[in-house]
């Protein structure tokens, strides 16, 4: 019997639901930490960005509106088609980390019981960040969380499975829609994501991920008027680079969470952070009924 | 060259030779003069090469503009726009807010070129008219039984007139295309000229609605007979029938104004109408006019662009090109 070839993956972007490739045609090698060849990946350019906000855009009116019981069931889904690759994120990981296979495997454990603790804070965020307020006058008054639209998340460049699922996750409870801009070395966990999301009832556009260079893509989301906020995890250690996108963010008020100075330690628990960030307190005052 | 020339479109220099001397032969009186001699010319138009306007368009559609040049076709672009609103929920409130617009497309930027016109239904010119007054912003009125045609001669008269008194400087009429797919070229030429009649000084756009002629073969025959009749622009689409303006029908009537044009010595505009919604879509058309009409059409005179949602897109892309930030359309107007 002949030897078999090996394939060598090549691979594409993920916006609208769909993988294509990057308009800017390029890809770039993925090696794991001693430097061997794991697969190739695609280097989005600004065009692919603003076709990803356009996506995003799209799909905000239906995820948003989705009932949060919806938006939990659908995430909840993602969490089991995580576990079913699990194996290949674990790969993944060790590979791209450098870690052993039980630490890898503890990481994307992790990754997934993070996934399903956010999944079911869709239906609980309204009843801890809303509120029912006293007023003097015959009114009900109350304060309802929603979501603040099309989130640009830059996703943390160490931990590529559970940094990038402890910036994405929250974004998506409240009915945020996000393009996310992974690890630049570390990408493949992110293409794994992608293709788990495309694969479970997560709509097309709710989450559209580009690979490539931060600098690439980075300044134009920070500098776009369609998305509202933008949390720089990913520029985290990088000062220079994180002011620069704050003052782009700022010409429209986007929310920005800023980036640490150091990528955190994100084993240790979330909070709700993460989640409040990314929403818009509405108040309304409704007449008592006669 | 498989019979096509390449700078000229689909049209073969043989066949532009051989139009030519049929119409100076058999003179435009004459064609016009009865049923079976309009017909005869009609039939006798040389047939549309399908495969070649659609390849001819999509060549054509995948020019890259890029920079002063794409800067250059935006502000055309929006300078050609006949800014439409035909919805049964149309109101008054909403026609003098899209009057605003036209005048002044983006408030933040009054470098930005005011459109061409602003297209209603009948009842809404005089609340135009009054908004747009001494802008110079043109008013166009849909007529003739907007969208289907279907009524009589003497209510299309009517329904024209009454625009016109209203105050529209530019009617755009329906062709009545049962009558044409049914072969009865004559009543429609017939209509055309009485309608064209009916609007004195106006501008009569006639609209084909190319969207329900099923060949490009009827295109031609239908700009021909719209052009024969005394339209001053040709119309793709009512905008309610899908498909609406294409490129291969635009294409098509742009060949047959600028052969109009060589043989009478009277330019006709075209203007593509319905399915237009973003910059590249725009500037894919003004593409295809400068390569088959000519620079001669490159001008809100001769050119125009029926839509409502692409004025936004192309302020959107302006505003990218001088900010160099992508927009966002929270910062422009609903319409």
């Amino acid at each position: 019997m002949s030897e078999r070839l090996a394939v060598k993956k090549t691979y594409k972007l993920y916006i609208g639901g769909k993988f294509p490739r990057s308009e800017s045609g390029r890809s770039y090698q993925v090696t794991d930490t001693k430097g061997r060849f794991l697969a190739n990946a695609a280097h989005a350019s600004r065009k692919d960005a603003r076709d990803a906000v356009v996506a995003a855009r799209k799909a905000f009116a239906g995820w948003s509106r989705a009932t949060a019981y919806n938006r939990g069931q659908v995430l909840y889904r993602v969490a089991e088609v995580m576990e079913g690759r699990r194996a290949q994120f674990v790969d993944e990981v060790a590979a791209g980390e450098g870690l052993s296979r039980g630490k890898a495997e503890k990481a994307v454990d992790e990754s997934i019981d993070r996934w399903v603790w956010y999944a079911g804070w869709t239906d609980k965020i309204a009843q801890v960040v809303g509120s029912s307020n006293p007023v003097a006058g015959p009114y009900f008054d109350f304060s309802v969380p929603e979501p603040t639209g099309v989130v640009a998340v830059l996703a943390p460049q160490r931990s590529s499975l559970l940094g990038l699922v402890s910036v994405l996750a929250p974004v998506l409870v409240s009915g945020n829609t996000a393009v996310v801009a992974s690890s630049y070395e570390r990408p493949l966990p992110a293409i794994t994501l992608g293709e788990v999301l495309a694969t479970s009832d997560v709509p097309g556009g709710v989450v559209n991920i580009l690979t490539g260079r931060m600098g690439d893509t980075a300044p134009w989301l920070a500098a776009h008027m369609d998305v509202n906020a933008v949390d720089l995890a990913g520029a985290a250690g990088d000062d220079e680079h994180a002011r620069e996108l704050e003052l782009a963010a700022a010409e429209n008020l986007k929310r920005v969470v800023r980036a640490p100075a150091d990528e955190p330690d994100w084993t240790a628990e979330p909070g709700l952070d993460r989640i409040t960030s990314f929403l818009e307190t509405k108040t309304v005052w409704h007449p008592v009924g006669i | 060259m498989g019979g096509r020339d390449g700078d000229k479109g689909v049209l073969t220099q043989g066949t532009r030779l051989g139009l030519v001397t049929v119409l100076n032969e058999a003179h435009l009186a004459d064609v016009t003069s009865s049923q079976a001699s309009l017909r005869q010319f009609l039939l006798g138009l040389p047939s549309v090469d399908q495969v070649g306007a659609e390849a001819r368009a999509a060549t054509l559609a995948s020019r890259s503009i890029k920079t002063t040049a794409k800067q250059f076709a935006i502000d055309l672009a929006i300078s050609m726009i006949d800014l439409t609103t035909l919805e049964g929920q149309d109101t008054p409130g909403k026609v003098r807010a899209l009057c605003a617009k036209a005048q002044r497309p983006d408030p933040s930027d009054p470098s930005v070129p005011r459109v061409a016109a602003i297209c209603v239904y009948p009842d809404l010119v005089s609340t135009a008219e009054a908004a747009l007054r001494g802008s110079g912003v043109k008013v166009a009125s849909v007529a003739t039984g907007f969208p289907s045609g279907r009524t009589t001669l003497e209510v299309k008269q009517a329904d024209t007139r009454a625009a016109v008194a209203a105050g529209a400087d530019e009617v755009d009429m329906v062709i009545d295309r049962g009558a044409f797919l049914a072969g009865r070229y004559a009543q429609v030429f017939e209509e055309i000229s009485t309608v064209k009649q009916a609007c004195g000084s106006a501008h009569l756009k006639v609209i084909l609605e190319t969207g329900e002629l099923a060949t490009y073969d009827n295109v031609r025959r239908a700009s021909w007979l719209a052009m024969l009749a005394g339209a001053d622009f040709i119309k793709t689409s009512t905008g309610k029938v899908s498909p609406a303006a294409t490129l291969p029908v635009t294409l098509i009537m742009l060949e047959a104004v600028r052969d109009f044009l060589d043989i009478t010595g009277r330019q006709v505009g075209v203007k593509p109408a319905g399915g237009i919604r973003t910059t590249k879509d725009a500037i894919k058309y003004l593409v295809l006019v400068n390569e088959t009409a000519g620079a001669a059409w490159l001008s809100p005179d001769w050119f125009r662009i029926g839509a409502s949602s692409l004025l936004n897109d192309l302020l959107m892309q302006r505003q990218k090109m001088t900010t160099g930030r992508y927009a966002g359309p929270d910062y422009f107007t609903l319409d």
